[in-house]
């Protein structure tokens, strides 16, 4: 028998109470994949040989990122009733000293820890933060700062395998205010409200796209949401799944009730095990607790939702793409018309939405729409989920009021580049997004601003770049991405990928002509108006961006036979690939 | 022969989800064997009573999908934007001359395989590299050539 939800709210206080007060110190450490790519798995293993040598008791819990990933492995450690205390860049060595020191004596690491934060949550608001002897408020760290917490707002402070710890936090509220107070029609009327658009990249508002699917009188209609987030330097979706699946599928249950839809799947990339077994394990105790399957929370309402997997390819991203995927074919788009809202996964009426935007949807709803409308610049509603990464002081991925200046990110917020070195260059919202010269970042967040400014926020991935960086380089790295990466559906994508990987390789060798850049605008202008999806339509943009800031170091290359900043003398290579 | 067909046919049989297709079911067989011999690409096909073509479209589609046994380990080096941005190629070199090998491929005694990425997830970490799935991050060519040495690398051969 399914618990109601009071029931289920009740059982999470009351656990939730005993983590953060009770009688023993709760440890939380970071292990999404960007605490793993920095050894957390040997902290985690260590801080248990350690307590246990010690014959010490506390909880030890897996959490995803709180997004300071340059800190990672963070250790995170609570006393009963105490202020948080966080320790970066914890090697094995440093958390037998942690269990030592703090478990067992109480007493704080003072001179390794990054800072600490108020007793019981982790939100933005560092108002009630007591300090714990001299150690600083980590809200005031630049990177959490300026932070408004929607989407990520639970992670990395609560176990996403623990359905408990999210309900705690707010979790299903929304789903249950809807079940019982509001019909989808009203649910589909707070996300117009907010002004909610796709965060997968292309910023279609996403209440106008499920009124498309809400129109359909199929009887059989799906939600899809992409996580395949193949985009090199954006990992914020996959960051979502691993620190707190139930927003996403909280999100999803919603978008069902508003659009009429009863079946669902989270696409993902196979290979990233963690999102993958989180998500899972989310979904396994979704439907244990009634919260999916027949008659939810005791409603007329009923939804099934799995996990759909995909192999290598950045085209299944794509949206009709991911429907052939799913299907279990070779990702490559379709032909439209038919929209997805007419005919998408098996011939049926389907909705397509990213992981960022379904995880904003349970907020709304329980906050209402305008709310999330009050919240940003202009048009762009909301928050941008961010990912640092590359020449930058602070990587990781931090959620920012939309209107915040471009500047103020790189330099203040991100730290600046690493020694005292110059700023080049920026490549925003995947490959496809092409690249913004340092003297061009005076701009602020927002879908329109990014676009008249010839770059796209996309999917909030960041990518720095210091002086050291030769552009044809890069260029020619982001061309070699989507060359490996065409379907090879269509042909001037197929073929032009390939040529222009060809061109650009000469002109990295020194053996360019002045012809080849007509060449290059040649294939472009081809690739754009003979391609059916993005990947080939947009596939030209790494090149004129670049040669739009960087035509000189292009000509230095032709004309002058040399590598201005000598990358093109070290060794290198691209990979190619063609999908037989 | 029987033992492999045996594995073959559970791991397709047995997929927990209940949306199964040829993509599903070789999934579930990668993971059970490592890559996809043809007695699988028979079995897939007969399960998703698809054509033996249909099921090499799929697999030859996905570069994830092998056709031979993988070596003991499985080495994978990011070369996307973000890792290029901090250092990729030096770390990809080194790793190429630890293990003794011109380009991505199987090492001759069967320890490792190789493979190039485009992206491990993990870019604020980059550059990275994984041995068996796991992650390393910001790694150096010196890390690399230490890592790959505890998994039976030697150093290349003159």
């Amino acid at each position: 028998m399914a618990p109601t939800f009071q029931e289920l709210q009740a059982q999470a206080e009351q656990r939730w109470q005993a983590l953060t007060a009770g009688d023993r110190p709760w440890i939380r450490v970071g292990t999404a994949l960007c605490g793993q790519a920095a050894g957390a798995d040997a902290v985690v293993q260590a801080l248990q040989e350690s307590l246990e040598r010690h014959n010490a008791a506390a909880q030890i819990s897996q959490v995803g990122c709180l997004g300071l990933c340059f800190a990672e492995p963070l250790v995170d450690v609570q006393l009963p009733g105490q202020p948080r205390v966080f320790y970066a860049n914890v090697t094995p060595e440093q958390a037998e000293e942690i269990i030592a020191s703090h478990i067992v004596q109480g007493i704080p690491l003072a001179g390794s820890a990054l800072g600490c934060l108020g007793s019981d949550d982790g939100g933005g608001d560092s108002s009630d933060n007591g300090e714990t002897g001299d150690l600083p408020d980590l809200n005031r760290h630049p990177m959490r700062a300026r932070e408004q917490r929607i989407a990520l707002r639970n992670a990395g402070n609560i176990d996403p395998l623990d359905i408990y710890q999210y309900a705690a936090n707010g979790g299903y509220r929304a789903l249950h205010q809807a079940l019982t107070g509001m019909t989808g029609a009203e649910v589909l009327e707070q996300v117009n409200i907010s002004g909610l658009r796709g965060r997968g990249g292309a910023a279609f508002a996403t209440g106008t796209k499920w009124r498309f699917l809400a129109g359909s009188q199929a009887p059989v209609k799906y939600i899809l949401c992409n996580c395949e987030e193949g985009d090199p330097g954006a990992f914020n979706d996959k960051g979502i799944l691993e620190s707190d699946p139930h927003t996403v599928v909280e999100g999803i249950l919603l978008a069902g009730y508003a659009t009429g839809a009863n079946y669902g799947y989270i696409f993902i990339r196979s290979g990233h095990d963690g999102p993958i077994d989180r998500t899972r394990a989310a979904v396994a105790q979704a439907y244990d607790l009634g919260l999916l399957g027949r008659n939810i929370l005791g409603s007329d309402f009923s939804f099934d939702l799995e996990v759909a997997l995909t192999g290598d390819s950045y085209v299944s991203g794509e949206e009709t793409a991911l429907m052939e995927a799913i299907e279990g074919s070779r990702a490559m788009p379709r032909y439209r018309p038919p929209f997805p809202a007419q005919v998408g996964v098996f011939g049926q009426p389907t909705n397509i939405n990213n992981v960022k935007t379904l995880a904003y949807v349970p907020e709304i709803v329980a906050r209402g729409g305008a709310w999330f409308a009050g919240i940003g610049h202009e048009r762009s509603t909301g928050t941008a989920i961010l990912c640092l990464s590359g020449a930058l002081n602070y990587t990781g991925m931090v959620e920012l009021p939309m209107g915040i200046n471009l500047q103020d990110v790189l330099y203040e917020i991100a730290g600046g580049v690493p020694g005292g070195k110059e700023l080049k260059f920026i490549q925003t919202g995947g490959p496809l997004g092409g690249v913004l010269g340092a003297d061009a970042t005076d701009l602020v967040l927002d879908f329109e601003v990014f676009r008249n400014a010839g770059a796209i926020l996309g999917s909030g991935g960041i990518i720095a770049a210091d002086e050291d960086t030769c552009a044809v380089d890069l260029t020619r790295v982001l061309i070699a991405f989507c060359q490996y990466e065409s379907c090879g559906k269509c042909f001037p994508c197929r073929m032009g990928m390939s040529h222009l990987l060809e061109v650009l390789e000469r002109i990295s060798r020194l053996e360019g002509g002045p012809e080849d850049l007509a060449l290059m605008r040649n294939i472009g202008e081809n690739m754009q108006a003979g391609s059916l999806c993005g990947h080939g339509q947009l596939g030209f943009n790494p090149v004129s961006s670049a040669l739009r800031f960087f035509a000189g170091e292009f000509e230095a290359h032709i004309t002058e036979r040399r590598c201005p900043t000598g990358s093109c003398q070290t060794p290198w290579f691209s990979p190619r690939l063609s999908r037989r | 022969m029987d033992g492999l067909k045996e594995r073959i046919r559970k791991a397709v049989h047995n997929q927990p989800q209940p949306t199964v297709t040829i993509l599903s079911s070789l999934l579930a067989v990668e993971d059970e064997l490592g890559y996809i011999p043809p007695e699988a690409v028979d079995e897939v096909a007969g399960f998703n009573r698809a054509t033996i073509n249909d099921v090499w479209a799929v697999v030859s589609f996905y570069p994830n999908f092998r056709t031979t046994p993988p070596g003991q380990h499985r080495v994978e080096v990011c070369w996307g934007p973000s890792c290029h941005l901090v250092g990729a190629m030096p770390v990809i070199a080194a790793v190429l001359e630890a293990v003794g090998l011109p380009a991505e491929g199987d090492t001759p005694d069967g320890r490792l395989s190789l493979r190039y990425n485009t992206c491990l997830g993990a870019c604020a970490q980059a550059p990275v590299m994984s041995i068996d799935h796991h992650l390393i991050g910001r790694i150096t060519p010196e890390q690399a050539r230490n890592r790959l040495a505890d998994y039976g690398a030697g150093p290349a051969t003159e």
